[in-house]
């Protein structure tokens, strides 16, 4: 393997890695807004036992966010410096307002919101926990217009090679942006939102707090009631603009190679193993004319063929065909764990359905996945462009970069996130396994901290005894 | 594209201004970071020194409520150096790609080690407060070594750099990162000796000299070492009557060393000098030493062939987020302020979310 390829890998495997906690802080910082919004409004003292549980579940995947973002952010430099030095114009100031507008709000505000509860007034500290979340949303912002960016690129000037910013609004607002944005930030919601309702069913299952448990298991029902149907619109919405801008990369999703006979429309796909060499798919299973039904939503409508562009200019099709199917699949799934579990709600029987709560159950880690193989949809799907149609990511890896020297990074890099991020992982699981706790102190009610003697720590703040099994010491 | 070695006078207008600017920002944001992550990593490469687990638990606690934020500075460094220096951005992470390299893995390590220190029990526990200063030192020295590849110029041939893997590695550099871990260990002794009482603020008081005796005598080796180096950097300290209006910053740095040396003393009762002492003259070190740097690299971001309008973005890049940073910048600096008064203050013994 060449130096091109393992760097691909090594992309790959740490930024796969790293949006997956992104994504999930994303959701649960907006998530705790509101459990704490609610604590302020009703002084029910059960939202506050939720704020504190899941502000311990935040805490512990927003720092291993941190940790793999550094990599991100130095990453472009080790590996792809030509696209930097090109591109650079362009991304690095991005970059840099995700920085000064997310990055430092999160860090800055994320210290009080995790300890200060009571060294701050309930308001501040609301606010401080608004400013987290605000600052989630924020970096999603930056980082999406830079990625979409690359891959509809608008507002710049071509110069030998160089990218220089002409327009900056054109930049930031380039075709593909709104939807890609939207698509995202549902993502991370819904993907927060079964992990949270799928805890609630697993708690109600092992009758770990039953009432806690219940009202959030509704709370999750209706967030997905809504925001499930809703990213099936957007997803339609966000496919139609990549035929528009990217055919070829639909064309790898739908596995369709030729161009038909005139009138008979494309068929859809159901499953097939895509065959790049023969041109073909191999053991197709298709609907006929439900392909150009759902992407030109008429019966005979034609889309852009992968033969229409020459064999090099093609995404590898395998990956992105069933990176698709992965994603579509699992979104159907949630539909339907979510049209039922409303069902089931609307006969009063949420607790007994253990179908349903099985349901929940099952999907809550379904989400990742589905965000995971969603990103590799559209990123293997773009290739071989880094900017796409202008420049390829065989042109964009790091001069003089020596394979064994990546070979070797790419170890060190697999070697500790399997270290780092299955303790991660494992920490998580035993502190969701435990479940909130009744009758946490609220802030108010609260001895007056011995006030700036003791801080502790943030980004730990479930410890020890949070997370062990069994009773509380 | 600029040539890599242009260098244009105050005459040229915002082609000159913007770049200087930049390089202002990139050196405050660097600044910030060495300060402020130094101390953190000071306290990871001072851990071995801990007498039990639980002073080293305490140790933790003094930092755990502002490391985030402070490695944010990293970050901004990272992100700022490719908005407005791409060229120099993609060159220094792509030559310099194993310490960078060990650099990242180990602030890894350092920075969950917050978290999972306080989650595992037994040897778990142990692991993680190992882990905590292999990635505090290896974070250091790689940042070290990083450095000094900078100051002793990157071997380049027809505009790439042409030193493989290892081009980076030599006696200086390694002496230079040696000379790094030493000083973040002195920032996270003041540091100590500025947050906690009793046990652990005698025992840093006892590391403190010794320390001030290393880090002043690596100063001095370093400096040393510099007009020795292949690149021209530091050339301008030794030409014609330079070194008469430069003067100032060396004689500054030996008196702040003095001053540390005093203060650092362990002393007892009244005699004791003012617990932020210490660490307030560690920074004022750390600072004269950028500063020392800067004018020697000038004008230089990559000595000795990139200087900083060779390695510049476009004005419209450089202009674009300079605004932001006019306006954000302070925002920036006056909530993180808050943050820190929050928590200000002695931290006890018992500290932590128990």
């Amino acid at each position: 393997m060449d130096a091109l390829l393992l760097s691909r890998i090594q992309f790959g495997f740490v930024i796969s890695y790293h949006i997956l906690f992104p994504a999930f802080t994303i959701g649960l910082a907006s998530w705790l807004m509101f459990l704490e919004f609610r604590w302020l409004r009703t002084r029910d003292n059960v939202w506050w036992d939720l704020y504190k549980f899941w502000s311990k579940v935040f805490a512990i995947s927003f720092g291993m966010g941190v940790v793999s973002g550094i990599v991100m952010s130095f990453q472009f430099g080790t590996n792809w410096s030509r696209l930097s030095e090109r591109a650079g114009a362009v991304l690095g100031p991005l970059l840099s307002y995700e920085v000064l507008t997310a990055f430092f709000l999160e860090a800055g505000f994320l210290g009080v919101m995790l300890f200060g509860a009571n060294k701050v007034r309930p308001l501040v500290h609301f606010f401080c926990t608004c400013m987290v979340a605000l600052g989630t949303l924020i970096s999603t912002f930056w980082i999406i217009a830079a990625i979409s960016w690359m891959h509809t690129p608008q507002g710049h000037v071509l110069k030998d090679g160089f990218f220089t910013p002409g327009d900056w609004w054109q930049i930031v607002f380039n075709p593909s942006f709104p939807y890609r944005l939207t698509h995202m930030v549902l993502a991370a919601f819904i993907t927060t939102c079964f992990v949270i309702g799928g805890t609630a069913a697993w708690h109600l299952r092992r009758g770990v707090q039953r009432e806690m448990a219940l009202r959030v298991l509704k709370l999750s029902i209706a967030f997905g009631a809504i925001a499930v149907p809703m990213q099936v619109m957007v997803g339609d919405q966000h496919g139609l603009n990549t035929l528009e801008h990217q055919p070829i990369k639909v064309a790898a999703m739908e596995g369709h190679w030729h161009r038909g006979e005139p009138g008979a429309g494309v068929p859809l796909v159901a499953f097939a193993i895509p065959n790049q060499q023969a041109e073909r798919n191999d053991y197709e299973i298709a609907i006929p004319r439900l392909g150009s039904l759902i992407l030109t939503h008429s019966l005979d409508g034609e889309i852009t063929p992968l033969t229409a562009v020459a064999p090099q200019d093609r995404p590898p099709v395998l990956p992105v065909f069933f990176a698709f199917r992965v994603m579509v699949g699992i979104g159907m799934l949630m539909l339907l764990v979510v049209a039922f579990s409303c069902w089931t709600w609307w006969r009063g029987r949420l607790e007994q359905s253990v179908w349903m709560l099985r349901g929940w159950q099952l999907l809550s880690p379904a989400g990742f996945v589905a965000l995971l193989a969603g990103w590799w949809v559209t990123e293997i799907g773009r290739q071989p462009w880094v900017v796409y149609g202008l420049m390829r990511t065989a042109d964009a890896v790091s001069p003089n970069l020596q394979a064994s020297t990546v070979a070797t990074s790419l170890a060190g890099y697999a070697t500790v996130y399997a270290i780092v991020f299955g303790a991660g992982i494992w920490y998580l699981w035993r502190l969701l396994k435990k479940g909130p706790q009744a009758g946490e102190t609220p802030p108010e009610m609260g001895t007056p901290d011995s006030g700036a003697k003791t801080p502790a720590r943030p980004l730990s703040a479930a410890d020890e005894a949070d997370i062990a099994e069994g009773a509380r010491p | 594209m600029n040539p890599a070695d242009l260098v244009l006078t105050a005459a040229d207008g915002a082609a000159f201004w913007l770049p200087v600017a930049w390089l202002g920002v990139i050196g405050f944001g660097v600044l910030m970071y060495v300060l402020l992550d130094g101390f953190v990593l000071g306290l990871g490469i001072l851990a071995p020194l801990a007498e039990d687990s639980d002073q080293l638990d305490h140790m933790m606690n003094t930092a755990a409520p502002i490391w985030d934020g402070n490695e944010t500075w990293l970050v901004l460094g990272g992100a700022g150096l490719m908005a407005a220096f791409p060229r120099a951005y993609a060159l220094v992470l792509s030559s310099l790609y194993l310490p960078v390299l060990a650099m990242l893995l180990g602030l890894i390590f350092r920075g969950v080690a917050f978290e999972f220190r306080f989650k595992g029990r037994g040897v778990a526990r142990q692991a993680w407060g190992a882990a905590f200063s292999i990635g505090s030192i290896v974070a250091a020295f790689s940042q070290g070594v990083i450095l000094a590849a900078l100051v002793q110029g990157l071997p380049m041939e027809g505009g790439h750099y042409s030193g493989g893997t290892w081009g980076w590695l030599s006696p200086f550099a390694l002496m230079t990162g040696v000379a790094l871990v030493c000083g973040y260990a002195l920032l996270g002794a003041g540091w100590l000796i500025l947050k906690t009482e009793g046990r652990l603020h005698q025992l840093a008081r006892g590391w403190a000299r010794p320390l001030v005796v290393c880090v002043l005598a690596f100063m001095g080796l370093v400096s040393a070492a510099l007009p020795y180096l292949d690149s021209r950097v530091m050339a301008r300290w030794f030409e014609g009557s330079n070194f008469l209006w430069l003067g100032p910053v060396p004689l500054l740095t030996l008196a702040v060393g003095w001053w540390l040396w005093r203060d650092a003393a362990i002393g007892q009762g009244a005699d004791r000098p003012h617990d932020a002492k210490p660490f307030v003259w560690t920074l004022a070190l750390f600072v004269l030493g950028l500063v020392g740097l800067l004018l020697g690299l000038w004008p230089y971001l990559v000595p000795p062939h990139l200087t900083i309008w060779g390695a510049a973005s476009p004005p419209e890049s450089q202009g674009f987020v300079m605004w932001g940073l006019v306006f954000l910048l302070p925002l920036i600096l006056s909530y993180t302020a808050w943050s820190y008064s929050v928590f200000r203050g002695k931290v006890g013994a018992d500290a932590g979310y128990h």
